[in-house]
C-alpha cells in the first residue's frame, strides 16, 4: 500500500509531530500559565502574537522563517559563524517552523484550562502550606489535565497536517524534510493517485482518531465540572 | 493577646483601617454589611492580598511588618472560603491530607484522624468531592484547614452559600470546635444569628472601619449600632441552668435580671446556656400581668427608645443591669407613654437556645 519512501515520509512526519508537541508542552505550559494569570496591561499584545499563526498564510510564516534561518538571515549567519550551517532545509529548521506554526493550538487550550481553575484552589493550596511551584504541580497541572491533553493532541494533529511552512522552510529532502503532506503532493503531481489515496487516507484516519481523543477528554472534563 | 493586626490602606473606593487585638482563643466574629471590608481584612491577615502598611503578629511571631512579609504558605493558619475550594482531582481523604502532609511532624498538634472525627467525615473519606453536598463540602474544607494544625483559623462566611438546612447541619460542628480548639478563630459573617451562636467577641465593621468591638451581648443591644435595628434584632443572654420542673416539663435558667422557664431541655443543672431573645418577642406592660399565659416576665427600666421609622420603635431595657431589646409599635409606645427611666415589665414570648 505504501511505498518505502511513503513509510519514510510518515516516519519523518510523526517524529516531527512528536518532537514539536514535546517542545510546545515544555514552552507552552509556562507561557499559558502566565497568560492565564498575569494582569499585565500589554498582555493582549502577546496574546495576539500567539494567535497569529491561526490566521497567517503558512507560506508567509515559512517565507519569513526562510529569511531568518537561511544562510543570509540573522540566525542562519550566526549558525554559520559558529561553524554550523544554515537551518533552512533541515529537520531542525522544520521543528522550529512547526513549533511556531502550532503554538496557538497548544497554548490557547492550556490557557483556557488554567484560567478555568480560577484563583481559589491555588489560594486554598497556599493556605495549606504549599509553595508556588508545589501548588502549580499538585493543583494547577492536575486540575488542568484535560485541557493539557487536548492541547497536546491538537498540537500533534496540527503539526501532522502542515504543508505550506514545510514547503518553504524544509523543502523536499527525503528522509530529512519530506513529510507525508509533501509526499501526497508529489504523488498527485506525478498522477500516482493510488499512493496519494493511501497516504491521504492514513492522515485522515490518524487526525480523526486524535481529535476523537481530544474531544472525549474534553467531555470528561465537562462532566467533572458539572 | 496572641493576635495583633493593624491594617491601614486606601484604594480608590475602598479603605481598610483596622486595629485589632484578638484573645488567644475563642471565636471573634467579624460582622458588617457587604462591602464593609470583612473579607478584605481576612485576606490581608492570611497574606492572600499584600498591602503595604500592615502590621500583623501571631503568638509573638511577626507575619507582616514594614520589613517583613511572610507568604501565606509559611503562615500557620487555616482558611475556609465562602465558596468551596476543594481540589476536585483528589478524593476527600486526598484533600484532607494535602495540608496535613505539608506540616512537619514536630509541628502537628491536630492529627488527621481527630480532624476527621471532629467534623464527622469518616464515612466520606473515599468519596469524590463532586459527589458531596454543599454542607459536606464545607465540613471537608474546615477539617482540611484544621489538619494543618493552624495557630489561627480564618473563616470567610463559611455558611453563606448554604441553605438553611445545611447551615443547621454545620453549626453544631462549629460550636463543638469552639469548645475544643485552643486557637483563635476569626469568623466573618453578615448573619446576626451565626454571630450570636458562635462569637465570644465581636468586631463590627462598616466602610472598612471598626465601628465597635466587644462582647456580643453588649453590642447586640446597643442602639447606636446597626445590629439593634435589624428586623431580626435580638438580645443574647448568658444564663445558668438551675433546675428541672418534672411536673410541667420545664427547665429553669437564671441570669442577673431574673429567671427563665422554658420547655424542658436535657441540660445539667449548673451548666451555662446562651439564649437569644428576639426583640419582637418581647412586649411591654406597665403592671405585672398575672392573667397571662406568658411565663417569663421581668421587671426592667426603660433606658432608651429609638424610632425605626416604619411605625415601630426599639426599646432598650435594663433588667438588673442586663440589657434587653423590645420591638413594639410606635402607637403602643405612645399609649404606654414610655420614657427613659420608667419602670416596666418585659414579657418574653419566646426564647431560643443558641448553645
Amino acid at each position: 500500500m505504501f511505498s518505502e519512501a511513503d513509510w519514510v515520509a510518515l516516519a519523518v512526519t510523526f517524529k516531527l509531530a512528536l518532537i514539536t508537541t514535546f517542545i510546545l508542552l515544555l514552552l507552552g505550559t509556562p507561557l499559558a500559565w502566565w497568560l492565564a494569570r498575569s494582569a499585565w496591561r500589554w498582555k493582549f499584545v502577546l496574546e495576539a502574537l500567539v494567535a497569529l499563526p491561526l490566521v497567517l498564510p503558512p507560506t508567509v510564516l515559512g517565507f519569513y522563517l526562510l529569511i531568518t534561518l537561511g544562510p543570509h538571515g540573522p540566525v542562519g549567519s550566526l549558525m554559520q559563524a559558529m561553524g554550523g550551517h544554515s537551518l533552512a532545509f533541515t529537520f531542525t529548521g522544520l521543528v522550529i517552523g512547526s513549533v511556531i506554526y502550532s503554538l496557538p493550538f497548544v497554548v490557547q487550550p492550556m490557557q483556557a484550562a488554567f484560567a478555568g481553575i480560577g484563583k481559589r484552589p491555588m489560594e486554598a493550596a497556599a493556605t495549606l502550606r504549599a509553595p508556588a511551584l508545589d501548588r502549580f504541580l499538585t493543583v494547577a497541572l492536575p486540575m488542568a489535565r484535560p485541557g493539557i491533553l487536548s492541547a497536546a493532541v491538537l498540537g500533534f494533529a496540527h503539526t501532522i497536517g502542515e504543508f505550506g511552512v514545510v514547503l518553504m522552510i524544509g523543502g523536499n529532502i527525503p528522509g530529512e524534510t519530506t513529510v507525508a503532506s509533501i509526499a501526497i503532493y508529489d504523488h498527485v503531481e506525478s498522477m500516482d493517485y493510488v499512493h496519494a489515496h493511501a497516504l491521504s487516507g492514513a492522515l485522515l484516519l490518524a487526525s480523526f482518531l486524535m481529535l476523537l481523543l481530544a474531544y472525549a477528554g474534553n467531555r470528561r472534563f465537562r462532566v467533572l465540572q458539572g | 493577646m496572641s493576635v495583633k493586626a493593624a491594617f491601614h490602606f486606601q484604594w480608590p473606593g475602598f479603605t481598610l483601617d483596622v486595629d485589632l487585638s484578638l484573645p488567644p482563643r475563642g471565636v471573634t466574629g467579624i460582622f458588617g454589611p457587604s462591602g464593609s471590608g470583612k473579607t478584605s481584612l481576612l485576606r490581608a491577615i492570611a497574606g492572600l492580598d499584600r498591602h503595604a502598611g500592615g502590621q500583623l503578629s501571631v503568638d509573638g511571631s511577626v507575619w507582616q511588618s514594614n520589613q517583613v512579609f511572610i507568604p501565606p504558605h509559611r503562615r500557620a493558619l487555616g482558611f475556609v472560603f465562602q465558596q468551596p475550594a476543594l481540589f476536585e482531582h483528589l478524593d476527600v481523604l486526598g484533600n484532607l491530607e494535602y495540608g496535613y502532609k505539608r506540616v512537619p511532624t514536630g509541628k502537628r498538634r491536630i492529627e488527621l484522624h481527630s480532624a476527621i472525627e471532629m467534623l464527622g467525615l469518616s464515612p466520606l473519606l473515599k468519596r469524590r468531592t463532586s459527589t458531596l453536598s454543599g454542607g459536606e463540602t464545607q465540613r471537608v474544607a474546615i477539617a482540611r484547614a484544621l489538619a494543618t494544625s493552624p495557630q489561627l483559623l480564618l473563616m470567610d462566611e463559611p455558611l453563606a452559600a448554604l441553605d438553611r438546612r445545611r447551615r443547621e447541619e454545620i453549626l453544631p460542628y462549629l460550636e463543638s470546635l469552639h469548645d475544643e480548639l485552643e486557637i483563635p478563630l476569626l469568623y466573618v459573617s453578615h448573619s446576626p444569628e451565626e454571630i450570636a451562636r458562635l462569637a465570644d467577641h465581636l468586631v463590627m465593621l462598616e466602610g472598612g472601619r471598626v465601628t465597635a468591638a466587644g462582647e456580643p451581648q453588649a453590642l447586640f443591644s446597643r442602639l447606636d449600632l446597626s445590629l439593634a435595628h435589624e428586623s431580626d434584632a435580638a438580645t443574647v443572654i448568658e444564663a445558668v441552668v438551675e433546675s428541672h420542673d418534672e411536673t410541667f416539663q420545664l427547665t429553669e435558667l437564671s441570669f442577673a435580671g431574673g429567671s427563665f422557664r422554658v420547655a424542658q431541655r436535657p441540660l445539667e443543672p449548673g451548666s451555662r446556656a446562651r439564649l437569644r431573645l428576639a426583640a419582637r418577642d418581647v412586649s411591654l406592660t406597665l403592671n405585672r400581668q398575672t392573667d397571662t399565659s406568658i411565663l417569663n416576665i421581668f421587671a426592667a427600666t426603660v433606658e432608651a427608645i429609638s424610632d425605626e421609622g416604619n411605625g415601630q420603635v426599639t426599646v432598650r431595657l435594663l433588667a438588673s443591669g442586663v440589657p434587653i431589646l423590645s420591638r413594639i409599635t410606635k402607637k403602643s409606645a405612645h399609649e404606654l407613654n414610655l420614657k427613659p427611666g420608667q419602670q416596666v415589665f418585659a414579657q418574653v414570648k419566646g426564647v431560643a437556645f443558641l448553645t
